[in-house]
């Protein structure tokens, strides 16, 4: 059984985030907090990219950009919704272009809070959601086994 | 033995046909007959040729010489050089530039006192007027089998030319293949030919029938152009009448393989620098008429003819004829200033229309610019004289002949069909017209992918320059080399592309695709026997050269070669095949997520659809035309000058 | 004949193994030399693996089969040359394999790998010049183009051809998508291109592109070792110290570098290889 929990590269979106949150994800990234210890790359091309890291309520416009980067990732891949925003639309919940959350778009996995999170708590969450992931890809293989595609799994899955 | 009589029909035949070309009017019942004859001439000249090749065949493949004491028929070559300078003056006083008849009548009237009031000598007459070897038979080859093959293109690409894309063109389709004859015709002479006095002739024949033609449609712009091709050529062709009344001044000689002899055996005399000067005088010509810098815009103004008669100009006839003097004289020209100025000047003309290739989007334009760049390196090899040079440099010939001629004619055909020949309208070609854009790559692979034929040229190029220590041409190649790829890639690039339009109704006629077929089946078929082509044919045309074979690269190398070939077409297509059944999981392309469902446009800032457009680069303002065209002729213009000088200097 | 084929063997073998180590010890140097911990060495194999065992997918399927292509004229490269056979002609394979990577990012017909291949075109054109100079050179120094010949001198031919070598090592940088000239892919995120040549390649094809990247810096790091390498076995020892110290040198060049517009690197690549290659090549020939 390979490791692939150790490779989870991530894709970055800004949906409509003060920019609090972007700047704690790339804090991430910096030597204090290192994440690519854990193997983690910001690759910013959804075909290449494992978790996909949402930051920022979802509006009108942001939406349909979600769900097509959501779509191009391939699988199995995990979502995490970053800040209070991400998770339920904060404090902009209520604003007449706001949706809400992460959630209201794409299936949402691991769901990160704070105002602005913090960068702890990012690398918590990515942490976990490799965990899903290895657990999603363990699935998969059993799935292989018993000789069927993650296309007709996700229909099954949709179906039952 | 029947060469005596097949020489003067290779010569004669196409001359009889373009005037019955002529007579034939055009209209959509005449054309059908002068379709009828172009196939059969085309068909007798290629077994012309096949004849002519299976009797020197039987006579060992050595070299025959034909026809000395033919003072009749060189009365004959005189009446038809007057003429033709009466149709350059005429012509040249229609169109207002009746300075360009000075440049014709000057040589005629200094060949016909020659010839009448010239010194006579008994070597002069008892010379063989025709000479056959190798390189005559090579040149007959390609002239007769491309030549005849674009003519049947033509049959075809004109009924398109006139009914589609250029219908407010006069339809004066007599005329035009009157003169794709007689050009034909004229290369056979030119050829075939060792008297100096009959390449004189043949050589004015040509220039101006790439004239004549370069001015079919008679437009502003191509009357421009044409004049232009034609005081180049006869510029030359002033040089060369300069270089024969100094020839037969000095030896009393006018064949042009005795004049090769004589400087070879003159090496270390007094007499050496004098023979030197109609040395350097023809290969003077021979630039202009193979269209080198600073004489280049000929070639380029030439696109705007019909393509048929660019297909003819670049890759059979015309350029090929400043190459073939040049080749003849190669053994003149080895170590000494003259080879020095014409190695350089290829090299610089390689070089410099590599770069401004890179800069064309129009996809004949970007053709004309590597068919210049190609004959840089030709001439560059002939330059420096060695057997190992000359063994790329026919090399070279050979497959830019087949794949010059075969891409002029797929964009011709492309463009009927598409109605643009610009690069950039050709992305995804190969989804849109598969037969054409096929050939096309076969083509352009050809022309410069690893391992396919014009690499190994190149690449022996570079080594016969490196063995010869000529610096500047070594420097000059592996520059040229990767300007060259550059341009040729990103165009396959743009063929292979994915698109979401539909195909294109391929109106392309049979006889159209008959030709381009066969071209691309000689280039693969080429690239893939030419071991057995190198020791079978060329080691024994550089020992009629030079005397001593060459091989640059070393036989178990060329057969490597062949089998990467076969490797070039297996693994894709092994690769391919494993890929094929691969279920796989279709995605977008990526586009930052605003890809509008179907990858061909994007939601702009205002929420709008957009059309994706993608371009390849071109650094027009850097390696432009218009940038690099001008300082480039001057300056070799100006080495041309300064070396001409020294070397008739030396002379006195 | 028995060497060679071993020698093959262990190419085809063992360079992606190798060239995933070298990759794995650049990422760990760049993370320290930015005061990071860093990933662990085997971190590309992580990747690689993971890359394998991801959903597959494309977005023009021609994509699989011209990256194999890719992939099949690199070994190839490798392995001739690691037989011994004539440099030049490994050169020239290179560049049909550099061919068919421009091919599989442009017929997706996506922005971001067109833009990316047309830069690695760009950056083709730029080096070109020096390889073949580099082939150039070393057929005037020994009279072959044969590495077998080649590896075979009294003495190491760095001594006779140092601006070959530095013209080498200069557009090394360009062939590994080192900084300041990675202007067609990069390995680091966050660029105006994305991913650049590989934006549209995801999973398995990635992890293609990934291996072939390791069999090419093998084979770059075996042409560095034909500068050193003669007669003398110690001489082998000695190629393998100047091999590392050359990735060194890269590392710290990625690393200390921004990325330069692409027509500054083709007109700094040139004048680089003129001065250096050029020049020594005079020489040379002034000498012969």
């Amino acid at each position: 059984m390979a490791n692939i929990k150790r490779s989870p590269w991530i894709i970055h979106y800004d949906g409509a985030s003060c920019n609090g949150c972007d700047i704690e994800v790339l804090a991430c990234l910096t030597p204090v907090y290192d994440a690519e210890r854990l193997g983690v790359e910001n690759t910013g091309d959804p075909m290449q990219a494992d978790i996909l890291l949402i930051t920022g309520g979802v509006n009108a416009q942001a939406e349909p950009i979600i769900k097509q980067i959501y779509d191009q990732m391939p699988r199995p891949k995990v979502v995490v919704a970053v800040g209070v925003c991400a998770c339920t639309g904060g404090v902009f919940k209520d604003c007449y272009n706001i949706k809400g959350g992460a959630d209201t778009v794409v299936p949402v996995d691991i769901y990160v809070p704070g105002c602005a999170a913090r960068p702890q708590s990012i690398i918590d969450g990515i942490i976990q959601a490799r965990d899903l992931f290895q657990k999603r890809s363990e699935e998969h293989d059993e799935l292989v086994k018993s000789g069927k595609t993650y296309d007709e799994a996700a229909k099954e899955e949709q179906n039952g | 033995m029947f060469g005596e009589s097949i020489v003067p029909f290779l010569i004669i035949f196409p001359l009889v046909v373009a005037l019955l070309m002529l007579v034939i009017p055009v209209n959509e019942k005449a054309n059908k007959v002068r379709r009828t004859i172009a196939y059969t001439s085309c068909s007798l000249i290629m077994a012309g040729v096949c004849a002519l090749v299976f009797d020197w065949g039987m006579g060992g493949f050595k070299p025959i010489s034909l026809f000395p004491n033919t003072l009749v028929c060189d009365h004959l070559t005189l009446y038809a050089e007057v003429a033709l300078a009466v149709v350059v003056t005429y012509l040249s006083f229609k169109y207002r530039r009746a300075w360009v008849s000075l440049l014709s009548i000057v040589p005629t009237v200094a060949i016909g006192w020659l010839d009448l009031f010239g010194p006579k000598t008994r070597i002069m007459d008892e010379t063989p007027r025709i000479y056959i070897d190798h390189l005559t038979i090579l040149m007959c080859i390609i002239i007769g089998i491309i030549g005849s093959l674009i003519i049947i293109y033509a049959v075809g690409y004109m009924h398109g030319y006139h009914h589609y894309s250029h219908a407010h063109v006069k339809d004066r389709r007599n005329y035009f293949f009157m003169v794709l004859f007689l050009f034909i015709g004229a290369m056979f002479g030119f050829v075939l030919s060792d008297s100096l006095t009959w390449i004189q002739l043949f050589w004015e024949t040509t220039s101006v029938c790439s004239f004549l033609l370069i001015g079919y449609t008679r437009e502003e712009i191509a009357i421009k152009n044409s004049f232009r091709a034609l005081w180049m050529n006869l510029l030359g062709g002033c040089a060369l009448t300069i270089a024969i009344i100094m020839y037969v001044f000095s030896t009393g000689d006018v064949s042009l393989q005795h004049l090769v002899q004589y400087v070879l055996a003159g090496k270390g005399t007094e007499a050496y620098a004098m023979l030197l000067i109609p040395v350097t005088l023809i290969a003077f010509a021979a630039l202009t008429k193979s269209a080198q810098l600073p004489f280049s815009t000929w070639l380029l103004g030439a696109m705007v003819a019909p393509t048929p008669s660019s297909a003819l100009l670049h890759s059979a006839t015309m350029v090929k004829a400043g190459i073939y003097i040049l080749f003849r004289l190669a053994p003149a020209m080895s170590g000494n200033l003259t080879g020095v100025m014409i190695s350089i000047v290829g090299g610089s003309t390689f070089l410099a229309t590599s770069f401004m290739a890179i800069a064309q989007s129009d996809g004949k334009k970007v053709l004309a610019m590597s068919t210049l760049s190609n004959l840089g390196l030709m001439v560059a090899c002939a330059g420096v004289g060695t057997p190992e040079t000359l063994w790329a440099g026919v090399f070279l010939m050979i497959f830019h002949a087949v794949s010059k001629s075969l891409l002029f004619q797929d964009i011709g055909a492309t463009e009927n069909s598409l109605g643009s020949r610009d690069v950039e309208a050709m992305h995804g070609l190969l989804y849109r017209l598969p037969l054409l854009a096929i050939c096309m790559f076969i083509g352009i692979t050809g022309m410069y992918l690893a391992p396919f034929g014009m690499l190994i040229s190149k690449w022996s190029a570079l080594c016969a320059a490196v063995d010869e220590g000529n610096i500047l041409l070594v420097l000059m190649i592996c520059f040229g080399s990767a300007t060259t790829s550059f341009y040729w890639t990103k165009w396959l690039g743009k063929i292979i592309a994915k698109t979401n339009e539909g195909p294109v109704k391929d109106i392309t006629k049979p006889n159209e695709k008959i030709s381009i077929v066969i071209h691309s089946i000689m280039m693969v078929a080429l690239c893939c026997l030419f071991p057995a082509l190198t020791q079978v044919y060329v080691t024994p045309l550089l020992m009629e050269l030079f005397g001593e074979p060459a091989q640059v690269l070393p036989t178990g190398v060329l057969y490597l070669l062949v089998f990467l070939i076969v490797f070039v077409f297996a693994l894709p297509a092994i690769a391919f095949a494993f890929s094929k059944n691969m279920r796989a999981n279709q995605k977008l392309a990526y586009m930052s997520g605003i890809n509008t469902g179907k990858d061909e446009g994007f939601v702009s800032s205002f929420g709008e659809e957009k059309k994706l457009v993608l371009a390849n680069y071109y650094f027009k303002d850097r390696f432009g035309q218009r940038k690099l065209m001008l300082p480039c002729q001057i300056t070799i213009f100006v080495l041309i000058v300064v070396m001409m000088c020294m070397i008739i200097g030396g002379a006195f | 004949m028995g060497t060679k084929i071993i020698l093959v063997l262990c190419y085809i073998l063992l360079a992606p193994f190798l060239g995933g180590i070298l990759e794995g010890f650049d990422r760990k140097i760049s993370a320290r030399m930015q005061g990071r911990v860093g990933p662990p060495i085997r971190q590309p194999f992580f990747d690689v693996i993971k890359l394998f065992k991801k959903q597959y997918i494309v977005v023009v399927h021609s994509v699989h089969f011209l990256l194999l292509s890719y992939l099949a004229f690199m070994i190839l490269t490798g392995a001739m040359f690691f037989a011994g056979a004539d440099l030049m002609l490994c050169f020239f394979i290179l560049s049909t394999a550099a061919t068919f990577l421009y091919f599989a990012a442009v017929i997706t017909n996506s922005p971001y790998s067109t833009i990316g291949s047309q830069r690695e075109l760009v950056q083709m054109m730029a080096y070109e010049p020096a390889v073949l100079l580099t082939a150039v050179g070393f057929y005037i120094s020994t009279g072959s183009f044969n590495v077998r010949t080649i590896i075979q001198q009294d003495y190491s031919l760095i001594m006779k051809m140092p601006g070959f070598f530095i013209a080498f090592v200069f557009i090394m940088t360009i062939k590994m998508r080192k900084s300041p000239f990675d202007t067609a892919a990069s390995h680091h995120p966050h660029q105006e291109l994305v991913k650049g040549i590989t934006t549209d390649m995801g999973s398995k094809n990635l992890a293609l592109f990934s291996i072939t990247e390791w069999y090419e810096n093998v084979f770059l790091m075996g042409v560095v070792a034909l500068f050193i390498v003669n007669k003398n076995p110690w001489s082998y020892l000695a190629a393998v110290l100047v091999i590392l110290a050359i990735y060194f040198l890269e590392i710290l060049i990625d690393n200390t570098s921004a990325r330069m517009k692409y027509e500054l690197m083709l007109k700094m690549t040139w004048i680089v290889t003129l001065l250096t290659a050029g020049v020594n090549l005079l020489i040379l020939m002034l000498i012969a």
